[in-house]
C-alpha cells in the first residue's frame, strides 16, 4: 500500500509536469497569427498606459523607438497572479468564491514544496534541522497546508452551489464541471481529514522522507492514502481540462491580448509569414478560387470572375 | 419585463422552423429621458412574409444574411456536411493560420463563468435575453469542436456537454454570428483571456469561406463590388473625381477657401484613403480634410487607383482572402504612386484593417507605413498649423469612440486632445475611451437594414450607445435651442448615428446631431467663414 502511494504520488506529479509542457508546447507551437490586440496593452510607453494608448497615436510613429515597458507589464500581471485582479474589477460576486479556491491552491503548492525542502534538509542536511529553522519550517508547511486546503475546498464549494443554484451559469454548466469541483473538494477534503486523523506516530515529515528514500516500512493510515491517491490523480488530471488556463493564460495576455509587435520592424516575423502566404488552403467557396491547390499569395492577389458565389 | 423562459443550448437545434426567442419592446433596457417615453419608441415591423417564406427566420424576429431554405433533406444534408468541413478547417493551419492560435485558447479555456455577459451591450440591451449572451454562440461552437475536430466522444460529452447538430442549429448559427458587433468589449473582461467576439468572426468566415454564405451588403455589394469598380459604393474613378469636383467647389463656395484636392500625384508625402461613403453621403468630412491639410502646408494626394480611393475592407468582418485582397490592392495604390505614407481618413475599421491586421500580410516593400488621421490631425492642431477660434464651437460636444480605431488600436488620445482645444464644451460620455461601448453599426451592422433588421439595429444593437448619449446631454437634451453634437469620427458610426437619430426623430425634436472631427476644426478656423457645421442637414 505504501508503495503504491509513493508511485501514485510520484507519477501524478510527472504527469502533471509532462501534460502542462505537453500543452504549452502546442499552443507555442501554433502559427504565428494575424494581430488582435486589444487596448490597453500595459508595455506601452509610460505616458500612453494609462488611458491605453498605442505608438499609432504618434504622428510617424514608425521612425521613433518602440519602447517596451517592463514595469508597467508587471504592474498589471503580478496583481492579476497574486490576486487575480481582472475578476476582482468585473466579477466580485464570483471573486469571493474564486479567489480563495485560487489562494487555497498557490498555499498548497506552496506548503508542498516547503514540505519537499524540509525532507531533503533533513536527509541531506540533518545538521541544520532539529532546532529553531525546522520549527519554523514545518510551522510554515503545516499551516500554508492546512489554511491552503480548507480555503480551496471552501471555494470550490462556493464555486459548485453558484453553478448548480446560479440560472445565469445553468447553460453552461456540464455534468464535467461539478465533477471537477467535486475532485477538489473530495480529494483535499480527505487529505484535511487524513491529517486530522493520522494518530500521534505518523509524521507528515516522516512520510515525505520515507517517500523520497522509497521506506516502504512506513505505515500510512488509511485515509490519509486515499486523501494522498486521489490528489495525486487530480495533480495529473487538471492539465488535460480546461482548468489548464494557468497555461493557456499566458498566450492568451502576451501572444494575443497584448502582441502589437509591428511586422514592419522584425524581419524575422516577416519571414514566418512570407512561409505562411505559401500555404494552400482547401475553402471551398467559389470566391476563394483555391481548390486546395494555390497558395494564400495566388488567392491574395487574385481577384475572381464574376460575383465568386454559387447560384 | 415580462418572465420568458431561458433559451437553452439544446434550442440551438430545435426542428420546429420558429424563432428561438420574440423581443418585445418591454423586455429591453429602459432608456433615459426624453426616451423614456413609451410614445417615442417605435414598434418592431414583422418579417415580410416573402422572406419569411424563402428564407431562413428561425432565430429571433429578424434576420441578417437570408439564407435561402433548402429544398430537401438531401439539400440540408449537404449544407450540414459543408458546416462541418468547414469547422475543420477553422482548426487547420495551412487554411486558418490567420487566427488559429487565438480560436483554439478560446475554444479550450473558457471557464463559462459568464464574467463577459455584462460587458456586452447586446445583451444588457435585449433586456438580459439568453440568446445575445456572448458566451451562447461560443457554448455551441465550443461543444461541436470538442465533438467534431477533437472527436471527444463521450468523455467530451460529459466534459463540455454534448450537442444535436443539424440543418435548424446550422442556418440558426449563420444568423447568430450576425447578433455580435465584434467589438470584443467582453474579450476585455475575461479573467482567462477567452474572446467571444472572435468566435462570431471565425464563424462568418467559416460560412462565407467554405459555404459561400454572407451578409449581401458585406460580400456582394461590399468587397466583391469594390475589387470589381473600385469602391463598394458603386463609384469608379470617373465618377469620383466628379464628385470630389463638386464637393471642392461646394467647399470653396461655403468657406470662402480655395479648394483644389489633388490626384495621383507621385512622390506626395501623404496618400489620404477616405472611406468612400463618405464622399457620397457626407462631402463636408473629405471636403474638411482638404481644407485642413492645404492650410497646414501638408503634401496629400488622392489616389484613383481600384480601391485605392475607398478604404473600406469588409472582408475584416467575415472573410480573410476578401479582406487580404483589399489590403494589398491599397498597399498596391500607395506603393505605385510612392507616397512616404498612407493616413486613412475617418473611417474605424478601415483604420484597423489596413494599420493592424494587414500588418502581418503586407510584407516587404508593400508594408509602406499607414498612419491614423487622427495623429495627424493632432499635429496640426497642437502645433497651430491652422488658426483656430474655439468659440465657433460653442456647443456641447460629446466623443464617441469607434471600437477599431480606439479599443482595438489604441487611439484614445489624439481626437481629445483636440476636441479639449477646440471645444468648450466637450464633455465624455460614461463609460469612454477603451471602455466605450459600441454605436451597434459595428461588423457592418451600419450598412444592413434588409427586412426588419433596422428595427435589431436601433432597439438592441444601438441602445446602449443611445443611453451613453443622452446622459452625456442630460443638461440640455430638452431644450431645442441648443444644438448638441455627437463627434463620430467613423463612417459606419455616422452611418448608425444618422440612421438612429432619424428612427428616435432626435434631431427634430431635441436638436441632437452629429458629424466627424474634420468638420468641427474647420468650424473653428478663422481662415474660414463662420458656420462651416450644417445643423439644419441633419
Amino acid at each position: 500500500m505504501t508503495l503504491i502511494v509513493y508511485v501514485l504520488v510520484l507519477l501524478g506529479i510527472l504527469s502533471f509536469l509532462i501534460a502542462s509542457i505537453a500543452r504549452a508546447v502546442r499552443y507555442a507551437r501554433q502559427s504565428l497569427h494575424l494581430r488582435w490586440e486589444l487596448y490597453p496593452v500595459p508595455h506601452e510607453a509610460p505616458e500612453r498606459v494609462e488611458h491605453g494608448g498605442s505608438y499609432y497615436e504618434e504622428v510617424n510613429w514608425w521612425t521613433k523607438p518602440l519602447k517596451f515597458n517592463w514595469v508597467s507589464e508587471m504592474k498589471v500581471m503580478l496583481p492579476e497572479i497574486a490576486f487575480l485582479k481582472g475578476l476582482w474589477e468585473f466579477n466580485r460576486p464570483l471573486w469571493w468564491r474564486s479567489y480563495p479556491f485560487h489562494l487555497g491552491l498557490y498555499l498548497v503548492i506552496g506548503a508542498g514544496k516547503l514540505l519537499v525542502i524540509t525532507a531533503l534538509l533533513t536527509i541531506f542536511a540533518p545538521g541544520w534541522m532539529g532546532g529553531g529553522f525546522e520549527t519554523v519550517l514545518k510551522a510554515l508547511y503545516t499551516g500554508c497546508g492546512a489554511l491552503g486546503a480548507g480555503l480551496a475546498v471552501a471555494g470550490a464549494f462556493g464555486l459548485m452551489l453558484r453553478r448548480l443554484r446560479d440560472p445565469d451559469l445553468r447553460n453552461y454548466t456540464a455534468p464535467g464541471d461539478i465533477f471537477n469541483l467535486l475532485f477538489f473538494i473530495v480529494a483535499f477534503g480527505l487529505l484535511i481529514a487524513g491529517y486530522i486523523l493520522r494518530g500521534p506516530d505518523v509524521s507528515v515529515l516522516g512520510l515525505t522522507v520515507g517517500a523520497l528514500r522509497l521506506d516502504t516500512s512506513l505505515h500510512i493510515p488509511g485515509v490519509m492514502a486515499a486523501g494522498l491517491i486521489l490528489t495525486s490523480l487530480l495533480i495529473a488530471y487538471v492539465p488535460l481540462t480546461h482548468m489548464a488556463h494557468f497555461i493557456a493564460k499566458y498566450f492568451t495576455y502576451h501572444s494575443v491580448r497584448w502582441d502589437d509587435a509591428p511586422a514592419s520592424l522584425a524581419g524575422e516575423m516577416q519571414k514566418k509569414f512570407a512561409e505562411y502566404l505559401a500555404y494552400r488552403p482547401d475553402w471551398s467557396a467559389p470566391h476563394i478560387v483555391g481548390d486546395g491547390t494555390k497558395t494564400w499569395v495566388y488567392i491574395a492577389t487574385t481577384i475572381p470572375d464574376g460575383e465568386g458565389r454559387k447560384k | 419585463m415580462s418572465k420568458k423562459p431561458r433559451v437553452k443550448i439544446s434550442d440551438i437545434s430545435r426542428e420546429d422552423g420558429q424563432p428561438l426567442i420574440e423581443l418585445r419592446n418591454e423586455d429591453l433596457m429602459p432608456l433615459p429621458a426624453p426616451l423614456d417615453d413609451p410614445a417615442r419608441e417605435r414598434e418592431w415591423s414583422e418579417i415580410p412574409e416573402k422572406a419569411r417564406q424563402a428564407y431562413e427566420c428561425n432565430l429571433d424576429n429578424t434576420v441578417a444574411v437570408n439564407i435561402p431554405k433548402p429544398k430537401s433533406k438531401e439539400e440540408e444534408e449537404e449544407l450540414v456536411k459543408k458546416f462541418l468541413a468547414g469547422l475543420e478547417k477553422l482548426f487547420i493551419k495551412e487554411d486558418n493560420w490567420t487566427f488559429l492560435q487565438p480560436l483554439v485558447l478560446t475554444m479550450e479555456h473558457c471557464a463559462g463563468c459568464q464574467t463577459c455577459s455584462d460587458a456586452c451591450h447586446l445583451y444588457e440591451a435585449s433586456g438580459h435575453n439568453e440568446l445575445y449572451r456572448p458566451t451562447y454562440r461560443t457554448e455551441i461552437m465550443r461543444r461541436l469542436y470538442f465533438k467534431y475536430v477533437r472527436h471527444g466522444g463521450l468523455l467530451a460529452a460529459f466534459q463540455h456537454g454534448d450537442i444535436k447538430l443539424n440543418w435548424a442549429l446550422v442556418a440558426r448559427l449563420i444568423e447568430l454570428s450576425y447578433r455580435c458587433n465584434l467589438c470584443r468589449r467582453c474579450a476585455q473582461t475575461c479573467p482567462v483571456g477567452a474572446d467571444n467576439g472572435l468566435v462570431a468572426h471565425e464563424l462568418r468566415k467559416l460560412f462565407s469561406q467554405e459555404m459561400g454564405i454572407a451578409a449581401k451588403e458585406l460580400h456582394d455589394n461590399g468587397s466583391v463590388l469594390q475589387l470589381k469598380v473600385g469602391s463598394s459604393t458603386g463609384m469608379n474613378a470617373l465618377v469620383v473625381k466628379d464628385n470630389i469636383e463638386f464637393i471642392d467647389e461646394d467647399m470653396e463656395e461655403k468657406t470662402g477657401v480655395k479648394v483644389e484636392t489633388p490626384w495621383d500625384v507621385e512622390g506626395a508625402d501623404v496618400l489620404l484613403i477616405h472611406n468612400a461613403g463618405e464622399i457620397m453621403a457626407w462631402p463636408e468630412n473629405p471636403g474638411a480634410f482638404a481644407i485642413i491639410l492645404d492650410a497646414a502646408g501638408i503634401s496629400w494626394t488622392l489616389s484613383s487607383e481600384l480601391a485605392g480611393y475607398d478604404s473600406i475592407n469588409y472582408g475584416l468582418w467575415y472573410d480573410d482572402a476578401q479582406f487580404a485582397r483589399v489590403a494589398l490592392k491599397h498597399a498596391a495604390a500607395a506603393r505605385k504612386l510612392g507616397v512616404k505614407k498612407i493616413v486613412l481618413g475617418e473611417c474605424g475599421h478601415a483604420h484597423k484593417a489596413l494599420s493592424v491586421i494587414a500588418d502581418r500580410v503586407l510584407l516587404g516593400e508593400a508594408n509602406i507605413p499607414r498612419e491614423s488621421s487622427m495623429a495627424l490631425l493632432h499635429d496640426i492642431v497642437m502645433n497651430d498649423r491652422v488658426k483656430l477660434d474655439p468659440s465657433r464651437n460653442d456647443f456641447p460636444v460629446t466623443l464617441h469612440d469607434p471600437c477599431n480605431l480606439v479599443r482595438l488600436m489604441g487611439v484614445v488620445e489624439p481626437q481629445r486632445d483636440i476636441l479639449r482645444k477646440i471645444a468648450p464644451q466637450f464633455r465624455e460620455m460614461y463609460p469612454h475611451g477603451v471602455d466605450n461601448y459600441c454605436c451597434g453599426g459595428g461588423s457592418g451592422f451600419a450598412i444592413m437594414s434588409g427586412n426588419n433588421f433596422e428595427d435589431w439595429r436601433f432597439h438592441v444593437a444601438g441602445r446602449k450607445k443611445l443611453e451613453q448619449i443622452l446622459n452625456a446631454f442630460s443638461d440640455c437634451a430638452e431644450d431645442t435651442s441648443i444644438n448638441k453634437y455627437i463627434c463620430a469620427p467613423c463612417s459606419n458610426c455616422k452611418g448608425q448615428f444618422r440612421d438612429m437619430i432619424n428612427y428616435y426623430d432626435l434631431w427634430n425634436k431635441n436638436h441632437i446631431g452629429y458629424g466627424g472631427l474634420v468638420e468641427l476644426i474647420v468650424n473653428a478656423m478663422v481662415d474660414v467663414k463662420p458656420g462651416f457645421i450644417d445643423w439644419e442637414w441633419h
